[in-house]
């Protein structure tokens, strides 16, 4: 059960040597592969830093998110891939403390400008988590969640979200009997699907995933890992892996951070065979991480 | 450590071997296993047979048993605390047998033994004694007996409770034919019934006969008495109620407009008129209480008591036998078989439950007791729940997490611990003085200077209590949001929700369960708390109910009455408390059964919301 100092979460630093340490400070500015620059834009990170308290957990970050592709970022824990792709939909406003420099863009809008609306810009964005935390409610409820809370209340509307939603999700033939039923009674990686279809039923501009399959079994991750592949065509896709062959699998570009830092940006293939940092090759190839 | 004790321990040296040995190294004898001659070999086997060298005290069992043996006697305490209520509760409406001791001075008692004890008579008492008694004093090594006999016929006695001792009885038996009669005033007679009159002419006379026509009579003259009740309480009440209305309309608009202006003009005119119909209104209705008293009048019930005096109507007029519709209930007790007693003793339990108290609560039901704890329980609840949810969700959900918030939760800690009479003089000095007083005067000036809200009431007592309450809700519901995990907020947020609709929508929801176990905590509390009560509203017996017919049904700034209240009063404020005794544990049975029975609603309650949220894998 979780305590109350679980509400502020604190960031763990790697114990890395200070040597290393050096070594990635003095890469400099990230290595983006030129692909990178052909695709369209859907995010834009740029220069992006952040501080829990007076440690510094990112590094003037600088990526774009390709539109209609996915997108994964791998690294060691601790790089700062879960605090990165948090801090696209301002989530780590919630925590005390958290100080920024830089910014990011969301199609052109401006996520970090001072009047920006925070719940109508989390609201573009659909966010799948580590664990699997469907509400306390029918799974049919789950899904509608956005929309409720939007004040929709038509049924047919709901209704055909609820059905594209599940269905989206490869979800829709295995729950279409018990939609009302409470979605506890899901196994987990079911809840996991559940909760992507809750993510991208007010289809988002974005679909964050922060490590979506780290809880789930082999069976449950295949299928999770063949729905994000299939949502490609439709969402724009940011996700944080732990599993290089996971990223390798689902993913068109790879972002590899180290220590806070993004060490290098490209196409997977091109990642995984044949990276321009050396950092880079040692992680894909197992030598650390 | 189990399982180096097990079968597979390896025992490597025989006993006599190992006692060999622990002589020889004159230290205590400690294992058989360990007594290897090579002191190398025997550190190595510490190990391997580690759980014999390990001392009692670290393998925990004396901490099993310790824990064990805790539960125990708390269980037991609880469960002898409510054997005794149950047993001394559940037994006072049982009939006793009557007995009619002949004592040496000649006297005759009929009377119920309600309690025995051994005591050690003074020399005085010895010297009085004739010599027979002495000697059997002397062989009980100075120790007698002696029983307290309920006599009854308080009207003719000025008692109702007599010692007797043993030695000063000749003779001891059980008279079929003697009555316990419980009346509505003067406590219960009891005596040998002679017969049943109409009109001053015998309808009956002789013990089969009286008992045959007695429930008859009975029934006719309760019938009659009923309705005498009916007219008294609700049909001259309604217009002394109608009638205090349009005098206080007289002066509202005396204060509204001034004296002597037009609309109190109008008033008094229309308060003149009414008060003439509901003069004529009375004049009848005190016609037909008399007429019925009348009727009643011609029943009368000849009962002589001991002594051969025939029990009268009134202590006033001791040639009157008493009326028929003075009794409650009389039943010949010793020639009751156990069916007829258990007839009585359900019927007593009836009339305690559904009854307005008599004879200074010593008597009659508690029905207004149980419907005011009930009323003020459920209004306490009404008030403490979102009280206490919305300050607790203020300091977990929005309060910065800092000093001030922890100064506030410490006190709020604090408050806890406060004695309740404290927030019962608070309540009376806040609730009933300065709020109630200002309500007072800005709505009812016209009732001044009797208060309103200005005294003790239900709404202040409920008021008071929920204040003393609060902080167990609120300690319980922040245990309960802080349970909340963080990733559901999380997903919430993701979704775009604002925080107030994560709160309502997700966290309060998943924390009902919890919630409702601060609540129902609290009105456990509150349900039995009497001290602050008696400073803000309630009283030994009120003569209204907090709830009737009329508008607005529910009368908040009315006293009530309280089963924790009626507890101290029967037993320890009443003239006859030998009497009330064993009303306590009765009371006190009934104040557990409703608090039991607040709480299993609540429970069933929480376990149903609880269930809407199973096999969560949270």
């Amino acid at each position: 059960m979780d305590t109350v100092d679980d509400l502020q979460p604190r960031p763990v630093e790697p114990l890395v040597s200070p040597r290393i340490r050096e070594e990635v400070a003095d890469l400099g500015a990230p290595c983006t592969h030129p692909e990178v620059a052909l695709e369209k834009q859907a995010l834009e990170i740029d220069g992006f830093s952040l501080w829990y308290g007076s440690t510094q957990a990112l590094f003037d970050v600088s990526m774009i998110v390709p539109a209609g592709k996915v997108t994964a970022l791998i690294g060691p824990s601790g790089c700062g891939k879960s605090t990165l792709i948090r801090s696209v939909n301002r989530l780590n406003d919630l925590i005390d403390g958290i100080r920024i420099s830089g910014t990011m863009r969301l199609n052109g809008d401006s996520i970090y400008a001072p009047r920006v609306d925070v719940i109508d810009l989390r609201k573009r964005m659909g966010m799948v988590f580590q664990k699997s935390n469907p509400f306390p409610m029918s799974i049919y409820e789950n899904v509608i969640y956005p929309l409720r809370i939007d004040g929709e209340s038509r049924k047919r509307v709901l209704d055909e979200t609820v059905e594209r939603s599940l269905k989206s999700a490869a979800l829709w033939d295995e729950v279409k009997d018990r939609i009302h039923g409470s979605a506890y009674e899901l196994s987990g990686g079911q809840q996991q699907r559940l909760c992507i279809a809750r993510a991208i039923a007010a289809e988002p501009e974005v679909l964050l995933m922060d490590e979506p399959c780290s809880a789930l079994d082999p069976i449950a991750t295949a299928r999770v890992e063949e729905l994000i592949f299939s949502l490609r065509d439709d969402y724009t896709v940011l996700i944080v892996t732990h599993n290089m062959q996971q990223a390798a699998r689902v993913s068109d570009f790879t972002a590899f951070m180290y220590l806070g830092r993004l060490v290098e940006y490209g196409p997977t293939k091109v990642m995984f065979l044949k990276p321009e940092r050396r950092q880079t090759e040692d992680y894909v190839t197992g030598r650390f991480g | 450590m189990k399982g180096a004790r097990g079968p597979g321990a390896p025992v490597i040296s025989g006993p006599t071997r190992a006692v060999e040995q622990a002589r020889h190294a004159e230290k205590p004898f400690q294992n058989p296993a360990g007594g290897r001659p090579s002191t190398d070999s025997a550190a190595a086997s510490r190990y391997r047979t580690g759980g014999r060298n390990t001392p009692l005290a670290a393998r925990g069992e004396p901490f099993v048993w310790l824990t064990g043996a805790g539960l125990v006697v708390a269980t037991l305490m609880i469960l002898a605390l409510l054997g005794l209520v149950l047993v001394n509760g559940g037994r006072t409406f049982w009939p006793r047998a009557i007995a009619e001791l002949t004592l040496t001075d000649g006297t005759v008692l009929l009377g119920e033994v309600t309690r025995t004890e051994r005591y050690r008579p003074t020399e005085g008492d010895i010297a009085t004694l004739p010599p027979a008694a002495r000697a059997r004093l002397i062989l009980d090594d100075g120790w007698s007996r002696r029983r307290l006999l309920r006599t009854g016929n308080y009207d003719l006695y000025g008692e109702d409770f007599r010692w007797v001792n043993d030695h000063s009885i000749v003779s001891e038996r059980l008279p079929a034919d003697a009555w316990m009669i419980e009346r509505r005033e003067w406590g219960p007679a009891i005596g040998r019934p002679a017969a049943l009159t109409r009109d001053e002419s015998t309808v009956a006379s002789g013990a089969a006969q009286i008992l045959e026509k007695y429930g008859e009579l009975h029934a006719l003259t309760l019938t009659a008495a009923d309705r005498i009740h009916h007219l008294e309480k609700d049909e001259i009440g309604e217009i002394n109620y109608a009638s205090e209305k349009a005098r206080l309309a007289v002066r509202r608009a005396a204060i509204d407009h001034g004296e002597g202006s037009r609309e109190h003009a109008a008033a008094a005119r229309e308060a003149a008129a009414l008060e003439d119909e509901f003069a004529g209104r009375y004049r009848s209705l005190q016609e037909q209480i008399a007429t019925t008293r009348q009727e009643n009048a011609r029943y009368r019930f000849v009962v002589r008591e001991a002594g051969g005096r025939v029990i009268p109507e009134s202590p006033g007029a001791p040639d009157t036998p008493m009326l028929v519709s003075q009794v409650v209930r009389a039943y010949p007790a010793n020639a009751l078989g156990t069916g007829g007693r258990l007839m009585v003793y359900l019927d007593r339990w009836k009339e305690y439950l559904t009854w307005e108290p008599r004879e200074a609560n010593t008597e009659g039901g508690v029905l207004p007791a149980i419907f005011g704890t009930f009323m003020m329980t459920v209004l306490m609840s009404l008030a403490v729940a979102p009280f206490g949810i919305v300050t607790a969700l203020y300091l977990r959900e929005y309060a910065r997490q800092g000093t001030l918030v922890s100064a506030v939760r410490i006190a709020v800690n604090n408050l806890a611990g406060v004695p309740s009479i404290v927030f019962g003089v608070f309540g009376l000095g806040f609730f009933c003085y300065a709020l109630g007083g200002s309500l007072d005067a800005f709505f009812y000036p016209e009732k001044l200077p009797a208060p309103t809200f200005g005294t003790g009431g239900i709404l202040w007592a409920s008021l008071t209590l929920a204040l003393l309450t609060v902080p167990v809700v609120i300690v319980a519901t922040e245990e309960a949001l802080a349970a909340v995990p963080r990733s559901l907020r999380e997903g919430s947020f993701g979704c775009g929700a604002s925080r107030w609709q994560t709160i309502w929508r997700i966290v309060l929801p998943r924390a009902t369960p919890g919630i409702m176990t601060g609540l129902i905590l609290a009105m456990a509390r509150g349900a039995g708390e009497v001290a602050p009560l008696m400073l803000t509203g309630v009283v030994k017996l009120a003569p209204e109910l907090p709830f009737d017919g009329h508008f607005p049904f529910f009368h908040l700034e009315r006293s009530f009455m309280h089963l924790g209240f009626h507890i101290y009063d029967v037993g320890f404020q009443s003239r006859n408390s030998e009497a009330g005794k064993p009303m306590v544990f009765t009371t006190t049975l009934l104040l557990i059964a409703l608090i039991a029975l607040l709480n299993l609603t609540a429970i069933s309650l929480r376990s149903r919301l609880r269930r809407r949220f199973k096999s969560d894998n949270f």
